[in-house]
């Protein structure tokens, strides 16, 4: 196993620095439908990046091992590595679009931003399931951007009220650690807006990524400032040490909230039991007591068809990339449904991720009852704002630990118009939809 | 007016009124300093021994930490495999003396640096190819490092020492001593800077350029190694870490590339100037300034002394 690893090793070497590969891939076959997949299994963010990967991947490879695909058509899924780096990024995109792509999953914002602007031009629709940019979520500014089941602004709202809910927010100060990219900035205007509204007051501490393995001055920050809670906006190697350093300065840690980027099972592990009451936001279940992770085992990881680690199969990042699968599946489902095509095109796929509708019976026909809570795409509404549920880490794993919270709409809506029009403002030749 | 009081006044203000935070900033600053030392004075070895500085230095801080790691997650016992990451070192060293410094003695020593960004990627690859790029719990308490925390109710306040902060430091000390006796005394110490002052003249003179390069680039390893494992339990392992190992490079520009002194001084300066610069004084500009910091007092000694604080002034006669 160890040779194996060391030959493996040493083709990966070599393989470094070419970045040519994509080009020199054959042209995907007809019948099949094509999902490239800008991952990331290297560099700093790579724990938070693999497991998404490898729960993507693998469901989709349990629907060709156990139904033959989708729709009768065989699923061709291509992984190229982005390393969360927006230049490889496009990279990926520009080397695989040509082969028929369905769909894009680019798991970095700043990636989504180099492309929403290609999207229209080349027909392929960006699923940006979860993160930036939230603006995208009007779709009639943005109609080939998909950004479900909620904006980065939705979860925020959601986390104050659930702020409010257990302690009551006004008076209170929070404070905001972020990685100090677009990611990290994008929540900002919101939580500003939000502190003058709702009466609390913001302290902001930006984590640069040279910092990420190195907080300790910042959380020195955190316990000068003596905020009464604490929301996290961190993604790779930046969330482990903040949970370490917020420890180390003895910080309540279950006050301590974050994103959904930061809550996955490699994140917590360093810090293990002394993290204990550590919260992340969630809009999926974690573990394997789902139908559709069974026959995941079954028919990939038993059969040795997956990268990941069996024991690691049903962690959260694992279940998030699962969650993603399962949304690019329905929507080529609904695609091939309005089309009547099984081989279906990006602007069919487009068609179907803004149809759809995954309802209580659809997500239990697909043996994830209780995994999900309802998703609905519509034209005017790429996001959603569907509600999410906070997480508790014991120690060992997460238990849900509060009920679904819906957003502040009401609030939140206005924002993303508002967002939306200044984007395409300055754009006379933005390509804009109607619903 | 508000700016100035800001810059002037206020943090002084800070440091009077909560001292036992000013004394927990200059801590962690100390242990990030001593750690950076520790890192630099990998540069610095590799520099006296070839003249080159050595990129691959920050992924080999992740390769060591990294393959303690996987060796133990095999099953094999931690000190011993703490005992085989000493020999994967070796082996590396030999390794990179037999297939690249060999081939470019007497080049240029912008070939060698370029050879060193090819060992990097090499190493990037080849680590991410056998371990994988998912971030690796260090094997703390399996290698007997203590976990626990110091705590001291002094000052109106709290300071509180992590144990592994402390054992930190100590490696970091014995280490940095042991290396500078070890360089400064022996006869193996007289033959690196023999090698370091003329790479022709010292083989004339029958040491082996080889054997030195191999024992310089082993001792950077071993130091490399004891910084992934302590950087290591402070977070994780993980490929993150080579980016914290850059941190070396104004430690360099301060403390000079050939001083091993040099190394000591710089890191513990850069360490606890950082920490003050990003407490007191990150948040008037909106934070996270502990990024950039360290460059811009390594420009501002460069400005007085453009060779370091301990570096050797090379006066090239025409």
């Amino acid at each position: 196993m160890l040779m194996k690893k060391l030959a493996l090793g040493a083709g990966v070497a070599a393989l470094v620095g070419a970045s040519v590969l994509a080009d020199t891939q054959p042209v995907q076959a007809e019948d099949s439908l094509y999902i490239p997949l800008t991952t990331y299994r290297t560099g700093p963010f790579a724990g938070s990046g693999t497991p998404i990967a490898n729960g993507l991947h693998d469901y989709f490879t349990m629907l060709n091992e156990r139904d033959g695909g989708i729709g009768g058509v065989k699923l061709d899924v291509e992984e190229c590595e982005t390393g969360y780096n927006a230049q490889k990024g496009v990279e990926c995109y520009e080397g695989t679009k040509g082969k028929g792509a369905l769909v894009y999953n680019p798991y970095s914002t700043g990636i989504t931003l180099q492309l929403i602007p290609k999207a229209p031009v080349d027909q392929i629709p960006i699923l940006s399931m979860g993160y930036g940019l939230s603006a995208t979520a009007v779709g009639e500014k943005f109609p080939w951007t998909f950004n479900v089941p909620a904006t980065y602004w939705s979860q925020l709202s959601a986390i104050i009220k659930h702020i409010d809910t257990e302690d009551g927010v006004k008076g209170k100060k929070i404070g905001y650690i972020y990685l100090d990219v677009g990611y990290g900035r994008e929540p900002i205007p919101l939580l500003d807006e939000l502190a003058a509204e709702m009466g609390f007051e913001v302290v902001k501490i930006p984590v640069g990524v040279k910092e990420m393995q190195n907080q300790s001055s910042h959380w020195l920050q955190v316990r000068k400032e003596r905020p009464d809670w604490m929301i996290m906006w961190g993604w790779g190697a930046m969330n482990p040490t903040a949970i370490k350093e917020a420890v180390k300065v003895r910080f309540p840690m279950d006050k301590f909230v974050g994103v959904w980027w930061s809550g996955g099972n490699v994140d917590l592990r360093p810090a293990g039991a002394s993290a204990k009451g550590y919260k992340s936001t969630n809009f999926h279940g974690t573990g394997t007591g789902f139908k559709a992770i069974q026959d995941i085992m079954e028919h990939v990881v038993s059969k040795g068809k997956s990268q990941a680690d069996p024991e690691n199969v049903g962690d959260n990042y694992y279940n998030r990339g699962v969650m993603n699968a399962v949304i690019v599946a329905e929507a080529i489902r609904t695609a091939q449904k309005i089309t009547g095509k099984s081989v279906i095109t990006g602007a069919d796929m487009r068609e179907g991720l803004e149809h759809l509708d995954l309802t209580e019976a659809r997500i239990a026909e697909l043996g994830l009852s209780g995994f999900a809570n309802p998703m609905k795409v519509t034209c005017e509404d790429h996001a959603g704002a569907h509600p999410i549920y906070i997480q508790q880490w014991d120690g060992a794993g997460w238990h849900k630990a509060s009920d679904w919270i819906t957003p502040m709409v009401d609030k939140v809506r206005p924002k993303l118009e508002k967002a939306a029009e200044d984007w395409v403002a300055d754009k006379p030749d933005w390509q804009m939809g109607s619903c | 007016m508000e700016i100035l009081h800001g810059i002037f006044i206020d943090p002084f203000i800070t440091m009077y009124e909560l001292p036992d935070l000013l004394v927990q900033v200059l801590w962690e600053g100390f242990v990030a300093g001593t750690l950076y030392s520790l890192i630099a004075l990998g540069f610095v070895l590799i520099f006296k021994a070839s003249g080159v500085f050595n990129f691959a230095q920050g992924i080999i801080v992740v390769f060591g930490a990294l393959s303690l790691v996987g060796l133990h997650s095999l099953g094999i016992p931690a000190f011993v495999a703490l005992f085989l990451c000493i020999g994967i070192m070796f082996a590396l060293a030999w390794l990179v003396e037999f297939t690249v410094l060999r081939r470019l003695v007497n080049q240029d020593p912008i070939i060698l640096f370029m050879a060193t960004i090819g060992l990097n990627y090499f190493l990037i690859g080849f680590g991410e190819g056998v371990f994988g790029g998912e971030p690796k719990t260090m094997i703390t308490a399996e290698l007997g490092l203590p976990t626990g925390a110091f705590d001291f109710d002094i000052l109106g306040g709290l300071v509180s020492l992590q144990q592994i902060d402390i054992t930190a430091a100590v490696t970091a000390g014995v280490m940095v001593g042991g290396l500078a006796v070890f360089f400064n005394k022996t006869r193996i110490g007289r033959g690196l800077r023999a090698v370091a002052d003329d790479h022709q003249a010292a083989q004339s003179v029958g040491i082996s350029l080889n054997h030195i390069w191999i024992v310089v680039w082993f001792a950077a390893g071993i130091v490399a190694l004891a910084t992934g494992v302590m950087w290591g339990a402070r977070s994780d392992v993980s490929f993150a870490l080579s980016i914290v190992a850059l941190k070396a490079l104004p430690v360099l520009i301060l403390g000079g590339f050939t001083s091993i002194s040099g190394a000591i001084v710089g890191g513990l300066i850069i360490g606890i100037s950082e920490k003050m610069a990003e407490f007191y004084w990150g948040p008037l500009v909106g934070g996270s300034i502990e990024s950039w910091f360290p460059y811009f007092l390594a420009l501002l000694f460069l400005w007085f002394r453009p060779q370091g604080l301990f570096g050797e002034k090379i006066i090239e006669r025409v």
